[in-house]
């Protein structure tokens, strides 16, 4: 108040003569003609017509028109004269003096006047700030080639349009038919979306591992990308843009990857900014947005803001409801109704390209919140409600959002769920209808005939008849009567009806993946070759995960099973493995690593030793010990001395040894034929050779190997996950050996001639391992659940295999090896996810 | 009134990941980026045996210790399920994509 009484004073009264002094109301000027300064005036003229004279400035060309149908306009399903608001005849009724094409370019506080780019001055009583936002133009090269447009009003609308026309010209490239859009959030997707049915071919960048991650959670982003996929445009995810090139529009674009994609357009739809740069020339408390009170009111009584250019209690809003409920307390505040904006609490409830998305409240979980989740894959249908302290916080819906306003209503008011909880993710007809308020009443009171399997059309008398005949658990009735046995989305009524049917009686059927499925780790494996998955969240969408980003035990195996179905196609989730195969070293007690350079099958030579001695010596690490696998590892290295420690053994020939990884660990031989008085065969020639064919694999859990040159057995190949046992005669090889809690000797698979036959009788065994033992299974516990003849059978001939069995599974495994056998610690050394070993930025406290 | 520090961006931080940050004075803090795109921090130390929480698998809201597999919820700092202790958290926000860490009261006091 002191400053504006300051103002006041310091006014120089000469301006003040540009109004007419016959006006008796006060001037209200509004700085933008979009939908927030228009609807502002549109509440204030309901509340008091009379009370203030008002003059509208605009930047662009049009009357005020809705923005967010600019979409449905490139679309063309609607022209701009639909989307228009307030005609020039509402303009006129109400004496509103409204200039386009003339942005305000500066405000004169102290004299109370606007100056529009043209020169024209304007004296105001009352200002209102109704910029809006700008887009966020990210500064990349090329970012200002002819071409390069954003998406916010009708001229780039028409730019757009113009784009698209000339790409169907006759003779056009198929780069000139072909956009970019960087931005893969709401605006960005309607652009992509207008374009495509524009008949222009558009590939979608985003910066993000997910679509619109501010509005949907992981599960949702990814069912909506595969559903525009299958529209025709490309979405490149965790894609960053490195330049926009062209020499004088337009080219294409080029990402930090070196992936370049030709385009004549480029629709930069990253995010929008409040405009603020006129609020803040002009000296007025600016924030993210311009700072407000509960009446709009800026850092000056006499100028107000309204709409996403504000900030209001720490907050900016980019939605249309919010901006309403400002411009109802800013009309309330002009004419002494005093009521006061509050905040607002928002809901977004969008199609995107027909496709239906709902989202409101918190739904980023937390502390005290539970996750309400249901999947339907059939439908392409995902639902999550969140809960916490009995009521509904927020709310993710993909596919169905029919009750997605029942779900914000019950946020907003701050329900009590408890007493519908359980039936709370129907939505509304179930949770409020009159099946009763036990979901299991509910199911005993469906009739015989109603369906319980839609994939397999299996009735409830059928499911009860199949448990009345003997099935006794989930398992069982999958085998008899196939309910539940496809998409698994109706397991839990099958269970429901278990448990009605069989009382007490209820078997537990074989140990879930973990927590977050009701599937088991053969299940998984099965439905990811079947259904062909090709990533984390699509397992876990496809299969109803009940969490929304699994847990530490499931992450990781999905990681493993993925990787194993396909070789050379899978990328690997790095966020998805345990700490040492994530580092590529052996976290000790202390956060500080082990490292232990490969040496092929136990053999080192100087030249080794003495860079094993020179990193010991430069990174002062405490420990150097002998394993038991035959290795060197020298322990005490901090994580950001790594990848030199790295580059130091790389440079002496020495590659990862894997002593931290479910994978192969080492190769440990005896001496052998070469030197030993009692060796038959080379047992370190071979030893060498299978390390070489076997490293860099990822397996269910770590394999260890060896090759002893005779019975005497000094390699210990008998308590290996593989041992060859050189004899007179040829090689015997052993499998299924431990040496851990439970010590268990090999088994005798075969044996063989040559050394040929014995590496590719690994190879296959080695794959079948990969291919069929669950996540964390060693071979021991492996072989004793599947029992030593169906390995047999699966490898032998003479059990039983077809004749080529060995060849095929070793091919796999080769075929395999072929994407793996790249040396982690080289690429680590080279700079790669330097943040894995990078502390951030130290911060030092500065005294004073 | 506390005094925030800028620490870096959002993107500086794996998804589902963490980086440390050294604060003069301070233990180790963790600073944690979640699947859904939000920040927390604690120090980096498991309540259990120390284990630095950073190298963990961070799902949901929980980080598993990478040492002995305990979940430590990321708003709280508390063990889940049947292990008891508590890791102290450390006030962080994002304003736009730039990540800001609140300086410990004590600090403030000797500053």
């Amino acid at each position: 108040m002191e400053f504006q009484d300051g103002i006041d004073a310091s006014a120089d009264y000469e301006d003040r003569l540009i109004v007419p002094s016959t006006d008796v109301s006060e001037h209200l000027v509004v700085v933008g003609n979009g939908m927030a300064g228009c609807r502002a005036v549109e509440e204030l003229l309901a509340r008091d017509a009379g009370r203030y004279r008002v003059t509208i400035f605009g930047a662009e060309p049009h009357v005020n028109y809705n923005r967010i149908m600019l979409s449905p306009v490139l679309a063309g399903e609607k022209t701009f004269d639909e989307i228009v608001i307030n005609s020039r005849e509402w303009y006129d009724e109400n004496d509103i003096d409204l200039i386009t094409a003339d942005p305000v370019t500066a405000i004169d506080r102290a004299a109370k006047t606007v100056t529009s780019k043209s020169g024209r001055k304007v004296h105001y009583d009352r200002l209102l700030i109704a910029t809006g936002s700008d887009p966020f133009i990210i500064p990349v090269p090329g970012k200002d080639l002819p071409g390069v447009i954003s998406f916010r009003d009708m001229k780039d609308v028409d730019t757009m349009l113009a784009a698209a026309e000339a790409g169907k010209a006759d003779g056009a490239s198929e780069a000139a038919a072909s956009a970019v859009v960087i931005g893969g959030g709401l605006l960005g997707l309607e652009a992509a979306h207008g374009l495509t049915l524009r008949g222009m071919k558009v590939t979608v960048i985003h910066l993000m591992p997910t679509l619109m991650e501010r509005q949907l959670d992981e599960a949702a982003g990814y069912l909506l990308k595969t559903a525009l996929e299958g529209r025709g445009q490309t979405i490149l995810t965790g894609a960053d843009t490195a330049e926009i090139y062209g020499q004088d529009k337009v080219e294409g674009v080029r990402l930090k990857d070196g992936r370049e994609i030709p385009a004549r357009l480029v629709v930069m739809a990253v995010g929008i900014r409040p405009s603020v740069a006129l609020a803040r020339e002009a000296g007025l408390e600016v924030g993210r947005g311009i700072k407000v009170d509960d009446h709009m009111v800026t850092s000056d009584p006499a100028v107000l803001a309204v709409g996403e250019c504000v900030e209001h209690d720490g907050n900016v809003y980019g939605l249309v409801a919010p901006l309403w409920d400002m411009c109802r307390s800013l009309a309330d505040g002009l004419t002494d109704r005093h009521t006061g904006y509050k905040g607002s609490v928002t809901s977004t409830k969008l199609k995107v390209a027909g496709l239906d998305v709902f989202s409101a409240g918190d739904f980023s979980g937390g502390e005290g919140c539970e996750d309400i989740v249901l999947r339907d894959a059939a439908r392409g249908v995902y639902k999550r409600v969140v809960v916490k302290e009995d009521k509904v916080v927020g709310a993710v819906l993909y596919g169905d959002t029919a009750d997605g306003g029942w779900y914000f209503d019950l946020l907003k008011k701050g329900e009590d769920v408890s007493e519908i909880r359980d039936l709370l993710i129907f939505g509304q007809a179930f949770a409020a209808g009159g099946a009763g308020l036990d979901p299991k009443a509910a199911v005993a009171a469906l009739p015989a005939d109603a369906e319980i399997c839609g994939c397999n059309g299996v009735s409830k008398g059928q499911v009860v008849a199949s448990i009345e005949g003997g099935a006794c658990n989930l398992d069982a009735v999958r085998a008899t009567c196939k309910a539940s046995a496809s998409c698994g989305s109706c397991t839990g009524l099958v269970e429901t009806l278990l448990a009605l049917t069989l009382g007490e009686e209820v078997q537990n059927g074989p140990k879930t993946l973990c927590k977050c499925t009701s599937f088991t780790h053969d299940d998984v494996r099965r439905e990811i070759v079947a259904q062909g998955m090709k990533s984390i969240p699509e397992v876990m969408q496809q299969l109803h995960w009940s969490t929304p980003d699994g847990c530490s035990s499931c992450r990781p195996a999905l990681n493993y099973y993925l990787l194993c179905a396909l070789p050379g196609e899978y990328v690997d989730d790095q966020a998805s493995r345990f700490v040492n195969e994530r580092m590529h070293a052996n976290i000790q007690k202390d956060g500080t690593y082990s490292v232990v350079p490969r040496m092929w099958g136990g053999l080192t030579n100087p030249k080794e030793l003495r860079a094993i001695a020179d990193v010991v010596e430069k990174f002062n690490a405490p420990m150097v010990k002998v394993t038991g696998g035959q290795r060197l590892d020298i322990f005490g290295i901090r994580k950001e001395d790594l990848p030199a420690v790295w580059a130091d053994l790389n440079a002496a020939g020495m590659v990862s040894g894997h002593a931290y990884g479910k994978s192969l660990r080492t190769v440990k031989t005896c001496v052998g034929s070469e030197w030993c008085r009692f060796g038959t065969q080379d047992s370190t020639g071979l030893g060498v050779q299978i390390e070489r064919m076997t490293w860099g694999s990822w397996m269910p859990h770590k394999f260890k190997i060896a090759v002893s040159g005779c019975p005497r057995n000094c390699a210990e190949a008998t308590i290996k996950d593989f041992g060859v046992v050189c004899v007179d005669s040829g090689y015997e090889l052993h499998v299924g050996g431990n040496g851990g809690i439970h010590v268990r000797a090999t088994d005798l698979l075969c044996k063989v001639a040559t050394e040929q036959e014995a590496m590719e009788v690994c190879a296959a065994f080695i794959q079948l391992y990969r291919e069929e033992a669950r996540y964390l299974e060693r071979t021991a516990p492996w072989i004793e659940r599947v029992g030593l003849d169906y390995v047999k059978g699966k490898l032998l001939e003479s059990h039983g295999a077809p004749a080529d069995a060995i060849a095929t599974y070793a091919a796999r495994f080769h075929f395999s090896q072929s994407f793996s056998q790249e040396d982690p610690w080289a690429e680590r050394a080279s700079g790669e996810r330097a943040d894995l070993h990078q502390h951030l930025e130290p911060i030092a406290i500065a005294a004073e | 009134m506390t005094q925030w520090i800028e620490i870096g961006i959002l993107t500086d931080i794996p998804l589902r990941g963490a980086r440390t940050v050294q604060i003069e004075g301070q233990k180790e803090i963790a600073v944690f980026r979640t699947g859904d795109g939000e920040v927390f921090a604690l120090v980096n130390e498991c309540p259990h045996k120390k284990g630095p929480l950073s190298q963990g698998i961070v799902h949901g809201h929980s980080v598993a210790c990478p040492l002995h597999n305990w979940n430590i919820a990321l708003r709280t700092g508390e063990a889940q399920g049947e292990d008891k202790g508590c890791t102290p958290t450390i006030a962080v926000k994002l304003e736009g994509d730039r990540v800001l860490l609140a300086l410990p009261e004590r600090v403030e006091e000797a500053a």
